[in-house]
């Protein structure tokens, strides 16, 4: 007996191992980033792995004033407000009539658009690029709003239709009978219950817009326009060999996403498990 | 109008703004690369060429490279699998400070992977702190120039890929874990089955669908959604040489550098197709993942 449970505790001891090694390995390159964006390039250049010897802050200061960061973040926010919330209006009108109303081809429109999940958005770049160029609508946060909505939606109208079938069709009916037309249920009756849903839906969305890479590269190429993921693929290329202030940079560039994330663990955990299935 | 007609249009009324996004954002592209990849596309239209420009990619090198990068990319899977798995059911198993963990792990897939490919290139340079710990270590023989070799890139990316995708298979495996029916784990613990036993036995048999899922997603991320990665360690040519050139990075030099949306569509409705074949087993492993759940 005690011989089993001293191989319980050694196996215990190896798990705690186990999960302190990977949880090891998913923090090094941030705190590679963090460590390394507070040394001098000359303290890098000797010792890439220990702690700073005392805090540089110069790195930071360079990038927030030398290179357009502010404005790259400004530009993503935007894209993420503009495509999030189009996206949540369309898809909640859209999901209540396809959960809560009769019509024909509701089904379909369904198994269509949860389809699209699965078509890769680069599919779609080529005739998009060809319109815009000729709409003028390249480099434009209109342009690049309707499609990054676009590209969220098929989620959106999945998770919501899924959502709103289970909110209890008594309530509608009692509403209905109050003399309540659809637009007045939806707003007061579905929506007030569906607020978890919502919120995934603006976690996972937030954060496909926020990190997109690929649309940002081709659809907003002004400098002007351009989003914090393009912005730092051009940033790094400049400055490819001054780790450290590329770091300052990358450290300014994920903080947004990593204080959200720590601020609001629960609804993020929640967002990205349920997201997950999509 | 009367109610009842009001009735019978406002459902239309409801998913109009919904079916003009799809269309523009999905349906308009979809039927336009099928006619522009038969068709010599300068600016904005051109004539039509027949099967031109798929017998022009077909018989290029490039393009046959970038599939093979892509079908590389796929020995990702494996490991990714392994390593969500046995995190997963590790958090699952409540070790002490598991909720911290929980938190730790899932941070790569809150990073956005421009900025991880950055870090990681300097990381991985051929002097960076990755090769300085590998010499330390007396492993000099593995302290490769992982950026910079045409031969190893492509491997650098695949090590990337598997940090950060890993944490996706964590988030959805834990997911169904917790939704498992702990009484036949409990069963089992008390009829003194060993930890591999139970693992082997009671939890994976229940977690085949999600599985499955995971790996029909991740095989259409590592076919069709691996640009950031490659965009940023390829130095945005898909370099060193050619060595990280995959289909998406094809079509996206085919349009921007190139301008030929021809060749680009081509390559998009090759890829689209693919993708089609992929949307069936995808369904099938969600609605057994569901099933499972329920």
């Amino acid at each position: 007996m005690a011989n089993r449970r001293s191989s319980i505790a050694a196996g215990d001891a190896l798990k705690q191992a186990v999960l302190l090694f990977s949880a090891f390995l998913a923090l090094v390159p941030t705190l590679f980033m963090i460590m390394t964006a507070l040394k001098s390039e000359e303290e890098y250049s000797i010792d890439k792995l220990g702690l700073p010897n005392r805090l540089v802050i110069e790195n930071f200061r360079a990038v927030l004033v030398d290179s357009p960061f502010l404005s790259w973040m400004g530009n993503s926010i935007i894209m993420v407000l503009g495509s999030v919330l189009l996206s949540t209006v369309v898809s909640c009108l859209g999901a209540y009539a396809i959960a809560c109303m009769e019509f024909k081809g509701r089904h379909g429109l369904l198994a269509l658009s949860t389809s699209l999940m699965a078509v890769p958005p680069v599919v779609m770049i080529v005739p998009l690029f060809v319109l815009y160029t000729r709409l003028d609508l390249i480099s434009t946060y209109q342009g690049a709003i309707i499609i990054y909505a676009g590209l969220i939606t098929p989620f959106s109208v999945y998770l919501l239709a899924t959502f709103f079938r289970t909110v209890p069709k008594e309530l509608f009916e009692s509403a209905r009978l109050d003399g309540a037309g659809h637009f007045l249920i939806l707003r007061k009756i579905v929506l007030p219950l569906s607020l978890p849903a919502i919120m995934t839906l603006i976690v996972v969305n937030s954060l496909y817009v926020w990190n997109d890479l690929l649309i940002a590269i081709i659809f907003l190429q002004d400098d002007a326009k351009r989003t914090l993921m393009a912005g730092i693929s051009v940033f790094q290329g400049r400055y490819n060999d001054q780790v450290p202030l590329t770091m300052a940079g990358m450290v300014i560039a994920s903080a947004p996403m990593l204080i959200l994330y720590i601020v609001f663990q629960k609804h993020f955990i929640r967002g990205l498990m349920a997201g997950a299935i999509k | 109008m009367t109610r009842a007609q009001s009735s019978r249009v406002a459902p239309y009324l409801y998913v109009l703004p919904l079916v003009a996004l799809l269309l523009f954002v999905f349906g308009y592209p979809l039927v336009r690369i099928f006619e522009f990849s038969f068709k010599m596309v300068r600016g904005i239209d051109g004539p039509w060429i027949g099967l031109r420009n798929y017998e022009l990619i077909l018989s290029q090198s490039l393009f046959w490279e970038a599939v093979l990068h892509n079908l590389q990319l796929l020995l990702a899977i494996p490991a990714m699998v392994v390593i969500s798995l046995l995190v997963s059911v590790l958090l699952y198993e409540r070790i002490a400070g598991w909720r911290f963990y929980r938190i730790i792990v899932f941070v790569p897939y809150v990073l956005a992977i421009p900025i991880i490919a950055v870090v990681m290139k300097r990381m991985f340079q051929f002097n960076g702190p990755v090769n300085e710990i590998l010499r330390w270590l007396s492993l000099d023989f593995m302290a490769l120039d992982w950026i910079g070799s045409s031969d190893v890139a492509l491997w650098t990316v695949i090590i990337l890929i598997v940090w950060r995708e890993s944490a996706l298979g964590i988030i959805l495996f834990l997911a169904r874990l917790l939704s498992l029916d702990e009484s036949m784990i409990e069963a089992a613990k008390l009829e003194g089955a060993s930890w591999w036993q139970r693992v082997w036995y009671i939890i994976l048999p229940q977690m085949r669908g999600v599985i499955e899922f995971y790996v029909v997603v991740s095989v259409i991320t590592m076919l069709a959604a691996v640009f950031a990665y490659v965009f940023i360690i390829g130095g945005g040519r898909g370099g060193p040489g050619t060595s990280t050139v995959v289909i998406e990075f094809y079509i996206f030099n085919a349009l921007i550098r190139t301008s030929l949306p021809g060749i680009a569509s081509a390559a998009s409705v090759l890829l689209f197709l693919v993708s089609v074949l992929l949307i069936f087993p995808m369904f099938r492993a969600r609605r057994r993942a569901r099933e499972e759940e329920a």
